[in-house]
C-alpha cells in the first residue's frame, strides 16, 4: 500500500519537473525560434525531469521520507531510464538532426543517424579502457559499465566547470576586482567608434563613385570601334583601379578596427553595469556570497578534511539548487551565443546530454559530501564502482581547471587596463 | 561637410535572417559568397538615382547600416548598439520567412531603434515597450519590410506566409518585399520588387532633403497615447 502512495508521489513530482523543463525550454531557450520539432522539447524535458528526480531521491533518502524498499525501487528505475535516455535516445537524435542539416545525406537520414550512433557507442566504450573502472566480477552489459563511463565524462565536466566557477564567481561579484569605469570613458570610445564608421563610409563612397565612373567609361570605351579604338583600349589603363584596391585595403583595416572598438565598448558598458549592480541591495548580497563561497572554494582547493562531513551536508542542498540554476543560466547564455535557426535543435540536444551527464555525476560525487549513514543507498544502487577513483579524478581536474582559470583571468585583467591607457 | 549630405538607412533584424547578404546584394549587385556573423555594425554604400528617368534625376549615396545582434541580448550590447541609431533617415526591417519568431521580433526591433532618445551614453529611454499602431501610422521615418529565404518556403505554404506578412506590413504602415538574397533576379530591373525598392529610397531621400521638418527628429514623440497591442500576434 505504501509503495503505491510513494509511486504516486514520485510520479507527480516527475510530471512537475517535466512541466518545468517544458516551460523553461519554451520561454527561455527557444524564445527566438519557432519550435518545429516537438520531439526535441520532449527529450529535453524528460532528461531534465529524470535528472531532478534523482536529486529528489537523495533528499528523500536523507530525510527518510518514503519506505526504503520503494526508494530503492525508484532509484533503480530512475537510473535505468536516465541511462537509456543519455546513451540511446539523445545521441541518436543528435546524429539525426546533424544529418538532416547536411543536404547531401538527406535521403538516407535514418541510416546515417544509426551510423553516427554506432560511432558514438564505439568511442563511448573505448573511453573505459584507460581508467580503472572495470571490475572483473561484472559482465559486459551491466549497469556498472554504463554508469562508470557516464560518470567519467560527467565528472570531468563538473570538475572543469566547478574549477572555473570557483575562480570566476568571486572575480565577477567581488567589487575589489571591478575596474573603475566612468561615463566619459564610454563616451570617448563611442565617439571613436562613430568616427571610424564615418571614415569607412566616406571611403566606401569613393569606391562606389570610382566604380560607377569606371562602369560608365567602360560603356563609352565599348562604343569605340575600329582600329584606333582597339589600340587605345590596349594602352590605356583605367586610372581608378589601382587606387581602388588600396582604398579597399584601408576599408578592411578600418572595419576590423570598428569591430574591436565595438567589443571594447560593450565590455566597458557591462563593467559599468556590474558596478551599478554591486551598489544595489541584491548586488551587495551576492557580493557577500561571493566572499563566502570563495573562502569555501579556497578551502576545497587545499582539501581540508576537518569538519567537512557535517558542514558539507548542509551545503549539499545549497549546492544542488545553485548548481542547477547556474547550469541552466550558463546553458542559456551559451545557447544564445552560438545557435542559429538551423543548428538550434542540435545544440539544445547537446545541452540536454551535458545536463544529464552532469546531474548523474553530481550524484556520484555527492556521496563524498554526504555523512556516512546516507552513503549506503548510493553505494548499494550504483554497485561496486570505484568511488575513490572518481573523487580523486574530480579533485585533480578541479585543481587543474581552477589554476588555469586563475592564470587566464589574471592575464585578461592585466591586459585590460593597459588597453584603456593606450586609448 | 560630408555629414550634411548623408542619407542613412538602418537594416535591422534577428541574427541569421540575411541582412548582410541583402546589403551586399543591394550595394554590390552581387551575391555574398561567404556570409559570416556581423560583429557590431557593417556599413555599405548604394548608389541611388533619385527620380530616375526624369529631368530632376540626381545621384545620391545611401548608407546602409547593417546592425548585428538579437533583440534578447545583454543590455550592455543594446546600449552600445544604440550609438548607431542616431539621425536615421529610413529603416529596413528584415525577417526570415521560414521563422515566425523573427517576424514577431521586428516590433521590438523597430521600437528599439525609434524610441531611442539621444542621451549622451546611448542609454535607451523608451516610453513603454508596447507596440502602438498609431505611432507607426504617423511615423516620420519611412519603413520597408523585407522577407528573406522566400525560396525555402514550400509551394503549399506560400499563401499562408504571404497573408501573414501582409498583416505585418499593415501594422508597420510599410511596403513589403519578399525575396531570396542568393538570387539577384528578385530585384532585377522592372520587377515589382525593384519598383518598391526605388520608391522606398526615393521617399527616404525626399523626407531627408525636400521636406521642411523643423526637428530632424527620428523617433516617436512622447505624447500620452492610448496603447493597444497588435491583434496579429500569433
Amino acid at each position: 500500500m505504501s509503495f503505491l502512495v510513494d509511486s504516486v508521489i514520485m510520479f507527480t513530482s516527475q510530471v512537475l519537473f517535466f512541466g518545468f523543463g517544458w516551460l523553461f525550454f519554451m520561454r527561455q531557450l527557444f524564445k527566438d525560434y519557432e519550435i518545429r520539432q516537438y520531439v526535441v522539447q520532449v527529450v529535453f524535458s524528460i532528461t531534465f525531469a529524470f535528472s531532478c528526480t534523482m536529486f529528489e531521491l537523495i533528499i528523500f533518502e536523507i530525510l527518510g521520507a518514503m519506505s526504503s524498499t520503494s526508494r530503492y525501487f525508484h532509484w533503480k528505475l530512475n537510473l535505468y531510464v536516465i541511462l537509456l535516455v543519455l546513451i540511446f535516445v539523445v545521441p541518436f537524435y543528435i546524429g539525426y538532426f546533424v544529418v538532416s542539416n547536411i543536404r547531401l545525406l538527406q535521403r538516407q537520414k535514418l541510416l546515417f543517424a544509426c551510423m553516427v550512433w554506432f560511432t558514438f557507442m564505439y568511442f563511448f566504450w573505448k573511453l573505459g579502457d584507460p581508467f580503472p573502472i572495470l571490475s572483473p566480477k561484472h559482465g559486459i552489459l551491466s549497469i556498472e559499465q554504463l554508469i562508470s563511463r557516464v560518470g567519467v565524462i560527467g565528472v570531468t565536466l563538473m570538475a572543469l566547470l566547478s574549477g572555473f566557477g570557483a575562480v570566476n564567481c568571486p572575480y565577477t561579484y567581488m567589487s575589489y576586482f571591478l575596474r573603475n569605469v566612468t561615463d566619459s570613458d564610454i563616451l570617448a570610445l563611442e565617439r571613436r567608434l562613430l568616427q571610424t564608421m564615418d571614415m569607412i563610409v566616406s571611403k566606401k563612397k569613393r569606391i562606389a563613385m570610382t566604380r560607377r565612373q569606371m562602369y560608365q567609361r567602360g560603356e563609352d570605351q565599348n562604343k569605340q570601334t575600329g582600329f584606333w579604338g582597339m589600340i587605345k583600349s590596349v594602352t590605356s589603363t583605367p586610372p581608378g583601379s589601382e587606387n581602388l584596391s588600396l582604398i579597399q585595403q584601408e576599408v578592411d583595416a578600418l572595419e576590423e578596427l570598428s569591430r574591436q572598438l565595438f567589443l571594447e565598448t560593450v565590455d566597458l558598458q557591462s563593467t559599468k553595469e556590474r558596478i551599478e549592480y554591486s551598489k544595489t541591495f541584491k548586488g551587495k548580497y551576492f557580493n557577500f556570497l561571493g566572499y563566502f563561497f570563495s573562502i569555501y572554494c579556497v578551502w576545497k582547493i587545499f582539501m581540508v578534511k576537518f569538519w567537512s562531513q557535517h558542514i558539507s551536508f548542509i551545503l549539499v542542498g545549497i549546492i544542488i539548487v545553485t548548481s542547477i540554476r547556474g547550469l541552466l543560466i550558463t546553458l542559456t547564455k551559451f545557447f544564445y551565443a552560438i545557435s542559429s535557426s538551423k543548428s538550434s535543435n542540435v545544440i539544445v540536444l547537446v545541452l540536454a546530454q551535458i545536463m544529464g551527464m552532469y546531474f548523474v555525476s553530481s550524484v556520484l560525487l555527492m556521496r563524498m559530501s554526504m555523512p556516512l549513514e546516507y552513503r549506503s543507498i548510493v553505494t548499494e544502487v550504483l554497485g561496486e564502482l570505484q568511488f575513490n577513483f572518481y573523487h580523486r579524478w574530480f579533485d585533480v581536474i578541479f585543481l587543474v581547471s581552477a589554476l588555469s582559470s586563475i592564470l587566464f583571468l589574471y592575464l585578461a585583467h592585466k591586459q585590460a587596463p593597459e588597453k584603456q591607457m593606450s586609448l | 561637410m560630408a555629414s550634411l549630405d548623408r542619407v542613412k538607412v538602418l537594416v535591422l533584424g534577428d541574427s541569421g535572417v540575411g541582412k548582410s547578404s541583402l546589403v551586399h546584394l543591394l550595394c554590390q549587385n552581387q551575391v555574398l559568397g561567404n556570409p559570416s556573423w556581423t560583429v557590431g555594425c557593417s556599413v555599405d554604400v548604394r548608389v541611388q538615382d533619385y527620380k530616375e528617368g526624369t529631368p530632376e534625376e540626381k545621384t545620391y549615396y545611401i548608407e546602409l547600416w547593417d546592425v548585428g545582434g538579437s533583440v534578447g541580448c545583454a543590455s550592455s550590447i543594446k546600449s552600445t548598439r544604440a550609438v548607431f541609431y542616431n539621425s536615421v533617415n529610413g529603416i529596413m526591417l528584415v525577417h526570415d520567412l521560414t521563422n515566425k519568431k523573427s517576424s514577431q521580433n521586428l516590433y521590438r526591433w523597430s521600437l528599439e531603434a525609434l524610441n531611442k532618445d539621444s542621451s549622451p551614453t546611448g542609454v535607451i529611454v523608451s516610453n513603454g515597450s508596447d507596440y502602438d499602431r498609431e505611432q507607426f501610422a504617423e511615423n516620420p521615418v519611412p519603413l520597408l519590410l523585407i522577407g528573406t529565404k522566400f525560396d525555402q518556403i514550400p509551394e503549399n505554404k506560400r499563401n499562408e506566409v504571404l497573408t501573414r506578412t501582409a498583416f505585418l506590413s499593415e501594422d508597420f504602415n510599410a511596403e513589403e518585399i519578399n525575396l531570396d538574397c542568393t538570387n539577384p533576379r528578385y530585384l532585377a530591373a522592372g520587377t515589382s520588387n525593384a519598383v518598391k525598392l526605388s520608391r522606398f529610397f526615393d521617399k527616404v531621400i525626399e523626407k531627408r532633403y525636400f521636406t521642411r521638418d523643423p526637428s530632424q527628429m527620428t523617433g516617436f514623440t512622447d505624447r500620452k497615447r492610448f496603447n493597444f497591442k497588435s491583434l496579429h500576434y500569433d
